[in-house]
Formats: C-alpha cells, structure tokens, sequence
C-alpha cells in the first residue's frame, strides 16, 4: 500500500499533473506543473521546495555513538561538531562503497544518519558491546528542502536563527512555532537548506517557507527537477551512479569512494601513502587513524593508486554534437531529460574506456553533460573521449572532454 | 592603470570598433580571441545599444527596448564562453493569448495539453498545427544554416565565391521538392496565406501571424510578411525552434555577459566616446575620431552602427561608389514598433482565469485574429499608430523575480504599429497619447489593469533613434524586406561585411543576416577581418610581424585550428 509523507496535504494540493513517483514506498511528486524546466529554473534563479522526507533518516545516540559512527563511517565523524553535518559514506572491509549520505550531529552523543536504502540491521549488527543505540526515525521526520538564490532569505525569515548558517551546519529553530532543525545541506548543488520538522506539525512549516516565497517564484519542484539539478552538482545516485557493495553480484559492480571521486574523505587518512593532495590545512591536530571498516582497503588504494577508474565530468563537444545530428538529417535535439542508464565511453579508436551513468542535456551549461567512469589516465581535465548515443537507431560516437566535477558550482553554494 | 598623458602608441589599436551594442561586443570579442588589441568605442554610458536593462523605478528593472533572446547564435556562446560570465537563458514556459471575447489559447510544454487547448478553439487545428510545426521545422532546418555564413558574392568573378554560390545553389537543389516549395512560400508570400492553408482557427492563426509583422511595416495579409515570421522562427532555445527565453536580468543582462567576455579576451570598452567619422588616408581607414577631436588609431574599424549611419555619417559618403550610395540612400529603416513598459503593483487578472497567474510565465500575446492584425497595420499605412495595437507582452519578473520587488511585477510591451513618421504630428507630441492607447488596449482585456499601474515609461521609434542611434528607431537597423536580405544586406555587392574602404568593415544588424540580439553580424564580420588579415590583404598590417600581430598568430596557434577564431573563414 502506497503512503503519504507528511507534506501530501499540501504536495497532492499543488502536483497539478498527476505525476507521482514511488520513492521507498511514498508519494513523490514527479513534477508539479507542466514543466518540470521551469521548476529546475526555480532552483537555480528563485528558490524551489523539495519534499524529501522519504530519505531514511537514523537517530544514533549514546556514550560511544561517536566511537560507533567512528568505527562504520569512512569519513571522520570526530570532525563532525555538535552543529554540524558532513556527507559521509559507509564500506565494506574491501573498501567498497555501501551508501552514502548525510551525518547531524545534533547534540552531544546525538546524532541523525540519511541513508537511501534500509540500512538498520547493517548498523545494529555492528554495535557489539558499544553504547551505542540506532533507531530508524525515518516517520518521525518531515523534511523540507529549500534550494536556490533565495534559499537564505526565506529560511531567514522563518527562522531567523539560521541566517548565518554555514555550509553544512545545523541550527534548532521555530519555524511557525514548530521546532525544527534545520540544516544547509541538499542535494541540488546550490544554496540550500533542509528544515526538519516532526511529521506532525511539518505542513505548518511548509506553509511558511509558501508564505515567505510569495510573490518571489518561489514554487515546489518534484523529482525530475532534482535530478537536473544533482548531476549538473556531480552529486551521484545509488542505483545509477553506483551499487550497494552489500548487494552488488560482482565486483564490477562495485566501486571505492576514490573511485566515485570522494577521495578527499581521506585527506587525513594519507599518513602511510597518501592520495597526492596537499595536506588538509584545516587544523585537525592529527591524521585519521580509526579502524574504521575498510580502512585498510582504503589505505592500500591510496598508496597503490590502484582505482580501476574515477567519476568524472563530460561535456559533450556541441559542434560534433550538432554535426552528427545534422548529417543524419535530424535537428539536435537539446533535451533536458535526465537520463540515468549506462552509455559507454570510447577512445578514437573505438575501444571501451569506460561507460556513463548519468547524463542531459544542461540548460545552465548549455551543453550535453554526463557523469562518466573514466580510467585514471583520462582524469585530466580536458582528455578527448567518445560517447556513444543512438542517432536514427544506430551508435554514434560524439567527441567529448573530462570536465572536473561538479559541473555547475555556484559560488554561493557555499558563500 | 590610467596614464597621465595619452600618446599616439596607447590611442593605436589593431582594431576599433565602433558602438557597444551586441553586435560589436560580439564583434570585438571575436577579434580579442584572437588576440588582436581592440578598442570598442561606445557613445552612451552603458553596453548593449538597445538590448539594456535599466533600473528607472528602485527595485523595478526596464527592459527599456529589446526584451527577449531566442536567435542568438549558439555558437557564440560557445566560442566566447558565454556560460562562465553569467548566461543564462531562462525559459518562457508558455504562450498566452487572450481573445477579445474573454476567451484565451494558453499554450505550454505539454503536447497534449496543447492539443486539447487548441481543441477548444477548433478541433481541426490540433493535428494541423503539428503538421504546420513539421512542415516549418524543415524549411528552418534548411534555411538555418545561411544564418552562420557569409553570404556568397553573387557579382564577384572569383573563384572562390563562384564555389560558394555553386554550393548554396545545390545545397538547395538537394532539398525535398515541398521544402522548398514551402521555403519559396514564406520567403515571398504572406503569412496569411501560409497559415490559411492550415488552420480555421482565428486566436491561433492571431498568435502566429504576431511574429510575421514584428519590427516591420507589414501586415499579415502583405506580401513579404512570410519572411518576417520565418526569420524569426529561426530562433531557438536549447534546440527548440521558434523558442525563446528570457536571460537573466533580461537582454540588458545579455550584454553585460557579452561585455564581460569581450574584456576577459582582452578587448578594452570606452565609454561615452561618440565617433565623430572614421579617418581615412589614401582609401583606407587609419583610425577613428571622436566629437571631442580626440583620435584612435587601427588599421581595422569596424562599425555596430546602421547602414545610413555606417556610410552616410561616418564616412563621407563622397568617397563610396555611387551606386552603393544610392542604394543605403534608398534603403528603408521606417521604424514601426514602440515600447510601452510599466512597474506594476501586482499581476494582471484575467477574468476568465481568475486568480490564476501561471499564465504570465512567457509572451502575453495581444494579437487575437489576423483582421486584428491587420486594422492595427491599416492605421499605419496613413501614417498614424494603430488604435487597437498588436501587444508582444512579457510579465519579465514572473520569469526572474529579480526583476522587481517581492509581490509587485515589471511588464514590457512591444507595440506596433507605430510609424516613425506620423502624419501631421511628432512623436514629441504623441508620446502619451501611445501609452494612452496601449493601456486602454490592456485595460480592455485586463479589467483594474490601469489600477496596477505604478509607472509608464513610452519608448517611439523617435526615441528609440534618439537613445540608441538606431536610424528611424528600426529595430533591425533596417526592415527585413526581401530586397534588403542575404545577398542584398545592406546593399548589393557589400553583404561580407567589407566596405569599399580598406580597412573599414561593417558588423551592426542592418547586415546579414539582420536583426533580433542574433549577433551573427559581428561573428560573421570578425571571421571577414581575420580572414583579410590572414591573407595581408589589408595593407600595413603584418601578421606575425611582431607587436600586437605577433599576439595574434600565437593565439591563433594556441586555438590549433582556428576554427573557433574565424568560424566564416574556416566554413567558407
């Protein structure tokens, strides 16, 4: 039986289009109105409002719940402040990659976990004898996201002590009464905030942010919007830009963060190899020496540069783009639709490189972008590759450069 | 940085452009790309000639004159990396058009929306605007091309553009026997007949006969009326023809984008500096002098400027062959078009719609029947402006909200007709009598309209020659008539950007292939000048002899190809 999130009362009221996504078992608004371009242009010009509450969302508390998260977590949760938030991710002992997603420390030895699969008998099964407790609060939580230019403006008007957030900080507010917290993360790549309210009084909050935006463009915007959004930031999707270690059949299936290019997680993780960057200059008093699960498959990457591949950027050359389309009579399309399927990538001489996984059309960009596995050797900025696409039913092969990611990347994403 | 004293060196350039509209921006961006040291010599205070955004109301920003983009050239953006200094072409989700019943079309992105809306009106039409759509797609996609090359010299014995005329001729012969056909149609006929044999519906054919009268003395049932509405169905956003966006902070907001370009490539903009009149020596063009009397000098002066203005003003027309004289001479600007732009205290309601407001996200279309159309144009013919004028609204800030503050809104209307010249009267007289009309014309379908109304700013082809420098206040710097386009832009024998001036080449709208923020002028114009430098045909100027040529040719080679430096040269 499909289910509501708490906002339904007001999504249902506003998707004027009768498209809904399932997203773990809920009701998501595919698009709101007729154009899901606009609700992107909302995003990156306005503010948009983004219903994400049916993200898992874990509470872990207790005297060793940092210990714990320690232990799991690949990134280092002791950087995390009371206040703070850190995307992280989690590993097998083989340093492969099960899920990633968002760290609140919210209080001391309390902490939430986003996550977008089940992952609770995963982190209870390895509390052993810690105080520790995790408990899946996933219901307890309506979570409104706020994104775009005017994301600090509406949340400061509802809530006046998140004005100066910064990046990836938290703050306990009022919003119409209702305590929440809120947080500046998201998953568009822009300036953006999630106020997290209890399930119960969450359609208050949404009211609010409505009342604050009012006459501002400020509109909602459904899936495919943030799926726009999320690639042109080079924010990647389980599923489509990479698999669940824990159930992945192969390992051609699986990837290592360095390989999803989060290598620098593990700045401080380099004392025994290094990755090649500079040292972290951000005054932690001493590298990271957990023992966290796969650390040591990690470590070994990093010194051994063994990555098989990285996640890179592509543009798409657009004159090779245009000429292709032309000669076989069509008109280019320029198609904003996000497509989240494997297309592979090729060298001038048509041998496999690698594949996408992730690719559309960039109305900011104004060219064919895509999220790509690449071999180390074509990481640099500006290495040609092919991307095969089927033009009048068969492959073509358009002439494409690695681009570092993200591809778009406001300054005031973090301003 | 400023110098204490100017000496001849730091007044020479390799090229001066004259005018910071979007044309010679485009222009000078080109030839800074290339490495060559260009001045830009622009007589107002700001960029963008008549594609400004100006704040006239705090809070309230005026798309004073051009107000939307759609035929700029896409590889422009491209070849000036347009994206990393702030373009950003905003779309227009949808069209309204309000009939005089109180009635509307709203069409948006939805095929079947669209389908059933167009039902509403005739069921007939659903199919037959998908089959007009097709049809015209392919003449767009035939014609297309022409728009980002030079156009061969059809008077020339060299051999070279006898290659390229063999070239157009069979690229035309390829075509399919309807495309071209339908191309000869449009190009010739009137958007009336074109239409009719299409569609019943009046509100539908109202709306797409609207883009067959823009910016040129024509009705929809006049012969010539065709090309007006294919060229600018030419225009596309992200791939979609006959599309267009709003840019952030409007065209205004374009400019500067282009401004920003042409200075990070290298160009240098001065303000406030009105050429006086090229100098010439010997034939050839030296240099430029200013009102003041100050002077610069290049080897290459290029002109944004209209053709009157290009050869009448700012050279003496003495020097020019006569028959190019006679032909600028004769060549018809007769501005048609005003701007009624208003800061208002909310959005219009329309009655039927009721508190509805989406509908605002793109054009607002006043233009309900082709007869419409038409009367307007009949007060133009005898010299007067129309009394129910044709309307190209835009609410802009339901598309940027920047563009005013929260909960009020910016409108701009594009009104014709308005001829340049009125019979027995002035536009110094008649000016408020315009925005009268426009607003009884709004008040009419938007019921407490006038009440909105926080302030009216009329533009009339007076003033839009006033301000902008635009000849008869055209906005294409010159009508799009067939004897005015392609081989004949702006005169016959002179459509690749040369002049018979060595050295002094022209960029502005009034060459091809024209009009509408396409800046293919000023590309195309920049390839010409690369082109004569790369073959020493301009005298005095030694590539890769050291100074400013040596720059050239080393970022020439750094581009590998010079694909990007001279997109004309290397297609030709």
């Amino acid at each position: 039986m499909i289910r509501t999130t708490p906002f339904h009362e007001r999504t249902s009221a506003l998707n004027e289009t009768g498209l809904w996504e399932h997203w773990s078992n809920c009701l998501v608004a595919q698009r709101y109105q007729m154009s899901e371009k606009f609700e992107y242009f909302a995003i990156r010009n306005a503010a948009g409002m983004f219903d994400t509450s049916p993200l898992y969302k874990y509470r872990i508390t207790g005297g060793d719940a940092e210990r714990f998260l320690g232990g799991v977590l690949a990134r280092d949760p002791r950087r995390c402040a009371v206040g703070h938030a850190q995307y992280t991710l989690w590993c097998d002992d083989r340093g492969f990659v099960i899920e990633d997603g968002v760290l609140l420390h919210i209080a001391d030895g309390e902490y939430l976990l986003t996550a977008a699969e089940p992952n609770l008998a995963y982190f209870q099964g390895l509390i052993g004898r810690l105080d520790a407790t995790v408990e899946d609060v996933t219901e307890d939580w309506g979570v409104l996201s706020v994104q775009g230019p005017y994301a600090r403006d509406l949340v400061a008007a509802v809530a006046p002590q998140a004005k100066d957030l910064g990046y990836f900080g938290i703050v306990r507010a009022k919003v119409a009464g209702v305590p929440v917290l809120v947080s500046r993360t998201g998953y568009t790549g822009d300036l953006g905030y999630e106020i997290w309210a209890p399930a119960a009084d969450a359609v208050a909050v949404w009211d609010a942010v409505a009342a604050a935006g009012k006459g501002r463009g400020v509109i909602p915007f459904g899936m495919t919007a943030l799926y726009m959004a999320r690639i042109e930031a080079g924010l990647v999707l389980l599923d489509v830009d990479f698999h669940s270690s824990r159930f992945a059949w192969t390992d051609a299936d699986r990837t290592t963060p360095i390989e999803l290019g989060l290598g620098w997680m593990f700045r401080d993780l380099a004392a025994d190899g290094g990755n090649g960057t500079a040292a972290s200059s951000n005054g932690h008093d001493g590298h990271d020496d957990r023992a966290f699960i796969g650390a040591e498959a990690i470590k070994r990457e990093l010194r051994e540069k063994t990555s098989r591949w990285q996640l890179t950027g592509l543009m798409v050359d657009w004159r090779d783009y245009d000429r292709i389309y032309d000669a076989a009579g069509l008109i280019p399309p320029k198609d904003h639709t996000p497509i989240q399927d494997e297309y592979y990538v090729y060298d001038e001489g048509l041998n496999q490189l690698g594949y996408a996984t992730s690719q559309m059309y960039s109305p900011m960009l104004q060219r064919h972008i895509a999220l790509a596995r690449v071999p180390l050797a074509l990481t640099t900025p500006g290495s040609r590759v092919k991307l095969e696409l089927p033009v009048a039913h068969r492959y073509e092969y358009f002439d494409a450069s690695v681009t570092r990611l993200p591809l778009f990347n406001p300054q005031r994403r973090t301003a | 940085m400023a110098k204490s004293k100017s000496t001849r060196e730091d007044r020479t350039y390799d090229a001066i452009v004259v005018g910071g509209g979007h044309n010679g921006l485009t222009n000078a961006a080109y030839l800074a790309k290339s490495g060559l040291r260009v001045l830009v010599l622009e007589r107002r205070a700001i960029v963008g000639g008549a594609a400004i955004t100006e704040e006239l109301r705090p809070g309230f920003w005026f798309t004073t004159f051009s107000y939307a983009l759609s035929l700029l050239r896409p590889d422009i953006i491209h070849d000036l990396d347009l994206v990393k200094h702030g373009f950003m072409p905003i779309l227009m989700p949808s069209t309204f058009c309000p009939k005089e019943d109180g009635d509307y079309l709203l069409l948006g992105q939805d095929h079947g929306e669209n389908h059933k809306e167009i039902e509403r009106h005739s069921k007939h039409d659903a199919d037959a605007y998908d089959a007009f759509n097709h049809d015209v797609n392919k003449v767009l996609q035939a014609i297309k091309p022409l728009l980002d090359e030079v156009p061969p010299d059809i008077f020339s014995d060299d051999p070279e553009e006898l290659i390229r005329l063999a070239a157009l001729g069979s690229r035309f012969r390829r075509l399919d026997r309807k495309v071209l056909h339908d191309a000869v149609r449009l190009l010739t006929g009137s958007a009336a007949d074109f239409l009719d044999d299409y569609f019943e519906s009046d509100i539908l054919k109202g709306y797409l006969a609207s883009t067959s009268i823009i910016g040129t003395k024509v009705g929809p049932y006049s012969q010539g009326s065709g090309l007006v509405l294919l060229y600018h169905l030419l225009g596309e956003h992200d791939g979609e023809f006959g599309a267009w966006a709003f840019h952030k902070q409007g065209n205004g907001g374009f400019t500067k984008v282009l401004a920003r370009a042409a200075a990070a490539f290298g160009a240098e903009i001065k303000f406030e500096s009105p050429v006086e009149h090229v100098i010439t020596e010997g034939g050839r063009a030296t240099g430029v002098a200013l009102g003041d009397g100050s002077e610069y000098h290049a080897p290459v002066v290029v002109s944004a400027l209209d053709p009157r203005r290009t050869f009448m003003e700012l050279v003496d027309p003495r020097e020019l062959p006569t028959d190019l004289v006679d032909a600028i001479r004769r060549f018809r600007f007769q501005g048609t078009s005003a701007k009624v732009n208003f800061a208002l205290d909310g959005v219009p309601r329309y009655p039927a719609l009721g508190d509805r407001t989406d509908q605002y996200r793109g054009f607002t279309n006043i233009g309900p029947s082709m007869e419409y159309l038409e009367h307007a144009f009949d007060d133009a013919k005898y010299g007067w402006y129309s009394k129910r004028p044709y309307l190209d609204c835009a609410i802009q800030s339901t598309v940027d909200p920047d563009m005013a503050p929260p909960g009020k809104a910016v409108m701009s209307c594009f009104v014709q007709y308005a001829p340049y010249k009125l019979r027995e009267s002035d536009w110094d007289t008649e000016k408020q009598g315009l925005g009268d009309t426009v607003q009884a014309t709004l008040e009419s379908f938007f019921p407490g309209f006038g009440k909105l109304v926080l302030q009216r700013e009329v533009r009339t082809p007076l003033d839009i020659e006033r301000t902008v420098g635009l000849s008869e206040g055209n906005i294409f710097a010159g009508e799009f008539l067939a004897p005015q386009m392609y081989f004949f832009r702006p005169a016959p024998g002179w459509s690749q950007y040369r002049t018979p001036i060595e050295g002094y080449y022209q960029c502005g709208s009034g060459t091809h292939p024209g009009g509408c923020v396409m800046g293919a002028p000023g590309k195309l114009a920049a390839g010409q000048v690369l082109k004569d430098r790369e073959r020493g045909r301009l005298r005095g100027v030694k590539v890769g002899g050291g100074g400013a040529g040596a720059r050239g040719a080393a970022a020439r080679d750094g581009n590998g190809t010079g694909r990007t430096a001279a997109p004309a040269a290397a297609r030709g």
